[in-house]
């Protein structure tokens, strides 16, 4: 019956309910644009992290990001790795910003990633047109056909010019978007080395090593040695340099907090929203819970009956605002920053949606706490 | 009937209500006990205490001085949740304006009171039914308040009140807001729970119609008792007493 009366009472007035379950609607979908966004940049931003193959990453000291790690790591220092105990394999790569001119005129800025395929550090993936040997050729670079607009060509075959180096499209990725809005350009290491490197002096540097151990090697172990023997650099797992990265992009530059900022701020409106007409319920319902008093019921009782209110509220504003979320997942998934929705998530903004609504019954039921049950013979 | 032992007993109550300057005594010390089987009224004039005296014999409210004894209990003392469970064990209530839940229809209205006791389920749906049948509402179980008379919505409250079955039914003017058919239903209905079911109840009222239909008549001015009749062993409530009378021409 405590169902039952909740159900009524929250359809009895159309409008309130319309009103309560637009503000939840409002909030889940805020929220989980919010986060989708937040969770789809995170993705983004470590991607490329993710898909190395390798234990360990050697930068520069005080690297800040994969896009921001310098040109500094030498040859002599990988040997130094190499002789390292647990090393079985140190492979370098270049990442950096560089100036891509468009065959068109105009320039924009790239992010030029520079390793060899066959060191095993990074296979190419998601590759729709074009082989991984193709990009072998002497002027080749691998691009996200997403990204052929921005760089002012059609397609593969297509030519353009790197700082002071001329390229040419050999393959295309699909689905590898960066997260600075710089697309990456893939080449080998040489290559890239070249592109970037105008006078010469940087001819056999790096700006990563990804480390490889031995089967059976201990990570701490290993990574203390290497860190005792590379004066000059960090060396960090895996975990730690996405870490690193998210930090970076999403803390550094107020991207993540406006985000979260935003989410709270969902939650906030969603709440008071609720509070509100949850609260202007009870009072219309106040003679009611007063009978319910007078007739013995217990004040948890009562106080289920409007936590069964917000709870309905919250199962049905959920569902919806969750479909209208997933609607603009879905239009979002070519923008250059899709959403993600995760089950995790979405599980999540369930219960933060019924937590919500939990914490506007509050009032709601410190109202029907004062209730005096001697008005019920006064009306 | 009359030494059978009260099932709610009321001893020198004082009621002090309002606060400051606004503060009224409504209850001048009262006494008054309630035994199964018998319909009492309590008449007197509009302010007289009648609703305050119902709502302390009730465990709605507590007496400022004086003491309400309930099953052979005292209630002095007791918190809120321990009057409420007082309340939903003993006590069946009935009240001049219903007090319906309008978003509940008849047979809801009467399983809500159930479930506050923790009954729940098919039982108390048929339980539910049962009672609303006794009341002669058989036909209008799932309508809804608003598509009920007065007098249909009174007889739910009052399958409302007696679906638990309790020991005491207290109602607080049960007829002020019917008309004299409907009144006389609803009295001669309270007068059967009373009877039939061996239950007290408790009428107030100022309506001179319901008088015949009491087992006493207990009179209250300005927050004192000021007198008690009771309807001489033999003589029976109105209907009763018009059946015996047709009986009697029958038979002349
Ligand atoms: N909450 C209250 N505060 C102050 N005075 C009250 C309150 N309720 C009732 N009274 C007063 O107490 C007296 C008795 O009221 P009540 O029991 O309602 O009388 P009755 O039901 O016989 O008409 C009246 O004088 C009334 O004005
Ligand atoms: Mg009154």
């Amino acid at each position: 019956m405590i169902l039952t009366l909740a159900f009524r009472n929250l359809f009895h007035d159309r409008i309130r309910l319309a009103v309560t379950l637009v503000g939840i609607l409002f909030s889940i979908v805020l929220v989980a644009v919010q986060l989708g966004l937040y969770l789809g940049s995170s993705r983004m931003i470590t991607n490329m992290i993710e898909k190395t193959n390798s234990d360990l990453w050697i930068t520069t000291f005080g690297a800040k990001s994969f896009e921001e790690g310098g040109i500094l790591l030498t040859s002599g220092q990988r040997h130094q790795a190499l002789a390292t105990p647990g090393v079985k394999a140190v492979i370098p790569m270049v990442s950096a910003f560089a100036e891509w001119r468009k065959p068109g005129g105009g320039s924009t800025r790239v992010a030029v990633v520079g390793i060899d395929a066959e060191d095993g550090g990074l296979e190419p993936w998601n590759l729709i047109e074009g082989t991984w040997d193709d990009i072998r050729a002497p002027d080749a670079i691998a691009v996200d056909r997403s990204y052929l607009g921005d760089l002012g060509i059609q397609g593969v075959g297509d030519t353009a010019q790197i700082a002071l180096g001329r390229v040419r499209v050999r393959a295309l990725t699909e689905g590898i978007r960066s997260f600075t809005q710089s697309p990456y350009v893939f080449t080998p290491l040489q290559r890239a080395r070249n592109l970037l490197n105008m006078d010469g002096e940087k001819g056999d540097k790096s700006t990563f090593f990804l480390v490889q151990l031995e089967p059976g090697a201990n990570l701490e172990t290993v990574r203390t040695a290497l860190q005792a023997r590379l004066e000059g650099t960090d060396v960090l797992t895996k975990a730690e340099f996405r870490d690193r990265s998210l930090a970076q992009w999403l803390f550094k530059t107020g991207a993540g907090i406006a985000l979260i900022g935003g989410a709270l701020l969902g939650i906030l409106v969603g709440t008071v929203i609720v509070a509100q007409t949850l609260y202007s319920s009870t009072k219309d319902h106040i003679n009611e819970f007063a009978t319910l008093r007078a007739l013995g019921s217990s004040g948890s009782y009562i106080h289920k009956v409007i936590l069964a209110q917000a709870g309905l509220s919250a199962v049905i504003g959920y569902s919806l605002g969750m479909i209208i979320a997933l609607l603009i997942l879905y239009l979002s998934r070519n923008s250059p920053l899709p959403l993600v929705m995760t089950p995790g998530l979405a599980f999540s903004l369930f219960a933060l949606t019924l937590f919500m609504c939990a914490i506007s019954a509050v009032s709601a039921i410190m109202k029907v706490t004062k209730i005096d049950p001697a008005t019920v013979f006064s009306r | 009937m009359t030494n059978e032992t009260p099932v709610l007993e009321a001893r020198d109550i004082v009621k002090e209500l309002g606060k400051g300057a606004g503060k009224v005594m409504a209850l001048k010390g009262v006494s008054l006990k309630l035994v199964p089987g018998e319909l009492t009224l309590l008449m007197g004039p509009s302010g007289s205490g009648k609703t305050t005296l119902l709502s302390i014999l009730g465990c709605i409210l507590s007496p400022t001085s004086g003491e309400v004894r309930l099953a052979g209990h005292s209630t002095t003392g007791l918190g809120p949740e321990q009057l409420a469970e007082l309340r939903r064990q003993h006590i069946g209530f009935i009240f001049q304006s219903y007090n319906l839940f309008p978003t509940l229809n008849a047979v809801e209205n009467v399983r809500i009171a159930l479930d506050v006791l923790g009954q729940k389920g098919y039982p108390a749906a048929a339980r539910a039914e049962e009672v609303l049948r006794e009341v002669g509402l058989g036909h209008r179980l799932q309508n809804f308040p608003s598509n009920l008379s007065g007098g249909e919505q009174q007889r739910v409250a009052v399958a409302r009140a007696i679906a638990a079955s309790p020991s005491i039914v207290l109602a607080d003017e049960p007829t002020a807001a019917l008309d004299s058919e409907n009144g006389h239903a609803v009295m001669a209905l309270l007068a059967r729970i009373a009877k039939e079911q061996n239950r007290s109840v408790l009428a107030v009222t100022h309506d001179p119609r319901t008088l015949g239909y009491a087992d006493r008549v207990v009179r209250i001015e300005d927050g004192k008792i000021v007198g008690e009749e009771r309807r001489p062993e033999g003589v029976n409530s109105p209907e009763i007493t018009d059946l015996t009378k047709k009986r009697r021409k029958a038979n002349a």
